[in-house]
């Protein structure tokens, strides 16, 4: 509203279509909701395939998920829950205008998402050796090999989304952390951190619903 | 909206509780609930993945607009979910 009270490092960082920053920073949340919205719904249609088939052979799905490491799967679950803490503390750092913060937990937020990019290989690595992957050398031991190679696939395409998403992620992050180091930031003008913060935590999100649907169908006997 | 800063206690404890909720969650699957297993596990991560967005990602800071943005993207995938099972949950063959 008035300009002439902002400083004129602050004026700079408003595009000349907005009238202030906060105008300009929530429109750019609303953009990168808009996006995740989106989202949402690609991911969805893979969750939509997932209950389909889930709905329509649930023992067949019960028995594949026996394939799944529990441990690895829920140790990666721990990882991106604390990635997700460091994005938010590296937001938190944003408000406060401390850049070297900003860009100590955005490393720290792309560590762990290497770690569980880097779990998740081992995973697929297993399922290479056991011979589960569908359409290279998928060789099922168990009842209905056709039915649960259907499982497989929703495994791999959904986890593999998931993945390809936490590299952007963390190629995303990477151009922030060049950013705030080159001073590109202040306290009063952080909204890509803040906006890639929430593209951090959708991925997240994500996977809280990956987890227990593929990995935890049955695993009581 | 801008101005509101979340406490940095607040997002430790966001994150505490969402651990002991991933804890919950594997814990709860070891239990045979028969059919109730899948509700819980539903259940937990719904509420986790509220947990994230309301404090993680400011959405209980953010203006109105930005609320019916954020809705809108899970409304449409739950019309997505009803209309499809309605159809594949009611078939005697598939």
């Amino acid at each position: 509203m008035d300009n002439e009270q902002l400083t004129h490092e602050t004026r700079s960082f408003v595009a000349h279509q907005f009238d202030d920053l906060e105008q300009q920073k929530e429109a750019g949340t609303l953009g990168m909701w808009a996006f995740l919205a989106t989202e949402i719904l690609f991911f969805g249609g893979m969750f939509m395939a997932y209950l389909v088939y889930r709905f329509s052979y649930p023992q067949v799905f019960a028995a594949a998920s026996q394939y799944m490491d529990v441990v690895l799967g829920g140790v990666n679950t721990g990882v991106l829950l604390v990635s997700s803490l460091t994005m938010a503390l590296a937001v938190h750092a944003a408000q406060e205008g401390n850049r070297k913060q900003i860009i100590t937990f955005l490393i720290i937020t792309m560590i762990f998402g290497a770690i569980f990019l880097v779990i998740k290989g081992v995973e697929y690595h297993h399922k290479f050796v056991e011979h589960l992957v569908p359409g290279y050398n998928f060789q099922y031991e168990g009842a209905e090999p056709g039915k649960s190679e259907i499982y497989f696939i929703l495994y791999f395409v959904m986890t593999g989304f998931h993945a390809l998403h936490l590299i952007i992620g963390i190629v995303v992050l990477t151009v922030i952390a060049i950013m705030t180091a080159r001073g590109r930031f202040t306290k009063e003008y952080y909204t890509p951190v803040e906006i890639s913060g929430l593209y951090w935590h959708f991925i997240d999100i994500v996977w809280i619903f990956l987890y227990p649907l593929l990995y935890l169908i049955h695993v009581h006997k | 909206m801008t101005g509101h800063t979340i406490s940095r206690n607040r997002y430790f404890l966001i994150f505490a509780a969402l651990i002991v909720l991933l804890v919950l969650t594997i814990f709860m699957a070891y239990v045979d609930l028969g059919p109730f297993n899948v509700i819980v596990a539903i259940t937990i991560a719904i509420i986790k993945a509220t947990l994230v967005i309301l404090y993680f990602m400011h959405v209980r800071y953010s203006s109105r607009v930005t609320w019916v943005f954020v809705s809108a993207g899970f409304f449409w995938l739950l019309i997505m979910f009803t209309l499809t099972m309605s159809d594949i949950a009611t078939r005697f063959t598939f």
